[in-house]
């Protein structure tokens, strides 16, 4: 008796070459640009994957070799995830997001925004008052991190305003700023994937900045040092502050999906809600990187105030402008 | 990638998850095991620690080169390293159309999503996003108080093994194998491994085409048995194919006449064996096994 005579050997003799094409075609497709597929065989590849799952509707209704179907069920999941998944390259996908999804999503997540700005507003003005009325408080306020270098209540107004005009240590700053930055962005990322746990730790992260925000503003204005921290902290702070309050928005939508699933099981709503920030917060890291070189580059290089404070403003119209303005141009 | 083992033949039933195509066929997608993403992850892991190490060192040769000495930039490489590549790294690959790390791909893995749809940037940016506070997050605190030279800290340190070991275990402990992130993302991993098409068994009994068996004699096993017989022969060990051999000769009542081996033998039963079960399903009946009296 010899193989041939088999009915499923006959079926897969017939059929073979077709899924051995769609295999070559696939792993060609699979390993990107370089090998990019013709139009015809672009054509072609879903014409070999529906007959690869008839194919696989045939071997398992009447074959009994066990490793045919494993490679039908393997060659057919392949082609459905090239034929029904994303089929852009990385760098369409990419500028896709910064034209469309970003701002879009942004949009989008304009009451959590709205909140998460409140938030963050009443606790720089807390922290502010207790600062203002009793210094004791700047201690319990300030993490380690930001008190080192002895920016504090005891320091002299002299030292404090070299802080903000400091350019003799170029490196050890930019090092400085770098570490802010993955320091920033962790607590972004932080305020966004604690979100699930009913807002709460959204919520206090963005008050945290806030109160820290209130206290350093405190101790300057008791120096009659206002105007010029301003301009040392909001030239990178509109972005950064700003990206923060947008990672504690993204929470709180999620955090809210928790808690009021609406007609969903919790679990989906939870996933609905984090497909829909997880745009935003793609976009809050590439903000916090901006704030990183305005922080660590420009802020070292540019010392007059007039100058700190229109970057601020400019930067600040330009994210308002690109988040929130209509662009049917685009769309 | 391409071992015949049973585990693929036969995946474990409580992983397989229907996935219909819009043509109707039911992909029958089974999800990565717990052991297969723990391994991807520290694939993954040991990946960019290499990267880092090779960035390091480049840096330093670079600086060296232009006998220059400045640990800032260094650091700050290292600093800026180690975040863009811990989170770059599982984004930028999981966006490619294989949807997986390297580490995933050499495990035969890939993200999915759950619904079945496309699987979004977005989706793709939560589920790596949650990774930060699953794993990264009490690592670095972790690193923090080693570098600052306070070990002592046994607090911090229990709190950041339990934190991560709630996260790192969660996968255990739902059916579905997803971590917090594939929770926030609405994805899954799955197998989805390159099965080479092996060479079909029935086509080497041509040779012993002298075997004929009685219609008792094929009617002995069941679609278990075959699968089994043709494991056996696709590992090729001699021993077990002796004393399989010897078991279904004593068992169908069949005298070896001289000159034919064991393999042999097995292929040709193989052969008739399945000739006479898909025929029979042809029919609608499918023998599970021996016992069945389909």
């Amino acid at each position: 008796m010899s193989g041939g005579e088999l009915r499923s050997g006959r079926f897969r003799t017939e059929r073979e070459a077709d899924w051995r094409r769609l295999e070559s075609l696939l792993t060609r497709a699979e390993r990107g640009r370089a090998s990019r597929l013709s139009d015809a065989e672009l054509l072609e590849l879903p014409q070999l994957y529906r007959a690869a799952l008839s194919s696989l509707s045939v071997a398992r209704a009447t074959a009994l070799d066990a490793s045919l179907i494993a490679y039908l069920e393997g060659l057919a999941t392949r082609a459905y995830f090239f034929v029904y998944g994303t089929r852009a390259r990385l760098r369409e996908r990419l500028a896709g997001f910064f034209r469309r999804d970003w701002p879009a999503a942004v949009r989008g997540l304009w009451r959590e925004t709205l909140a998460s700005a409140v938030i963050f507003a009443a606790a720089v003005l807390v922290g502010y008052v207790l600062v203002i009325h009793d210094p004791d408080w700047y201690g319990s306020i300030m993490p380690g991190v930001f008190a080192q270098g002895g920016r504090d209540p005891a320091a002299s107004t002299a030292f404090l305003k070299s802080i903000l005009y400091d350019t003799s240590h170029n490196d050890q700053l930019s090092s400085f700023a770098t570490h802010l930055f993955t320091n920033n962005a962790t607590v972004a990322i932080m305020a966004f994937a604690l979100g699930f746990a009913f807002c709460i730790p959204s919520v206090l992260l963005v008050a945290q900045q806030g109160l820290i925000l209130g206290a350093l503003v405190a101790l300057y204005v008791s120096r009659g040092l206002g105007f010029e921290l301003g301009g040392w902290l909001m030239i990178h702070g509109v972005t950064e502050l700003f990206a923060i309050i947008l990672a504690g928005a993204a929470g709180i939508k999620i955090g809210w999906a928790v808690i009021f699933p609406g007609g969903r099981p919790r679990l989906e709503a939870a996933a609905a809600s984090g497909r829909t920030t997880g745009a935003v917060m793609a976009g809050v890291v590439v903000m916090l990187m901006f704030a990183g070189i305005l922080e660590g580059v420009g802020r070292q290089t540019i010392t007059l105030d007039w100058a700190r404070w229109s970057i601020a403003w400019v930067s600040l119209t330009l994210w308002l402008g690109y988040f929130y303005l209509a662009r049917e141009r685009l769309a | 990638m391409t071992t015949p083992h049973p585990a693929e033949a036969a995946p474990d039933q409580s992983l397989v998850r229907a996935l219909i195509t819009p043509e109707g066929v039911d992909l029958r997608l089974t999800l990565g095991s717990a052991g297969e993403r723990a391994a991807a992850f520290l694939l993954d892991l040991l990946f960019i620690a290499a990267a880092l190490i090779t960035l390091a060192i480049l840096t330093q040769a670079a600086l060296a080169s232009m006998k220059r000495q400045s640990k800032e930039v260094v650091e700050m490489i290292w600093i800026l390293g180690a975040f863009g590549l811990r989170s770059g790294y599982f984004i930028l690959f999981e966006l490619t159309g294989r949807a997986a790390t390297l580490g995933k791909r050499a495990l035969g893995l890939r993200v999915v999503a759950r619904d079945g749809g496309r699987l979004t940037a977005e989706a793709i940016f939560a589920r790596n996003a949650l990774r930060e506070i699953e794993v990264f997050l009490p690592l670095s605190f972790l690193a923090m108080s080693a570098l600052a030279g306070d070990p002592a800290d046994g607090v911090a340190l229990l709190m950041a093994v339990i934190w991560s070991g709630v996260f790192l275990l969660f996968p255990l402990f739902n059916r579905d194998r997803l971590r917090m992130g594939d929770i926030v993302a609405g994805t899954w991993v799955v197998k989805s491994p390159r099965v080479a098409l092996l060479p079909d068994l029935a086509n080497g009994a041509g040779s012993a085409a002298v075997m004929v068996f009685t219609p008792e004699q094929v009617a002995a096993y069941g679609v278990k048995e075959l699968d089994i017989l043709a494991e056996v022969l696709r590992r090729g060990d001699a021993r077990t194919i002796k004393v399989v051999a010897t078991r279904i000769q004593n068992k169908i009542g069949w005298t070896v006449v001289s000159g034919e081996t064991d393999s042999a033998f097995l292929t040709a039963y193989y052969a008739a064996l399945r000739a006479r079960l898909e025929h029979r399903l042809l029919f609608g009946h499918r023998r599970r096994d021996k016992f069945d009296k389909a």
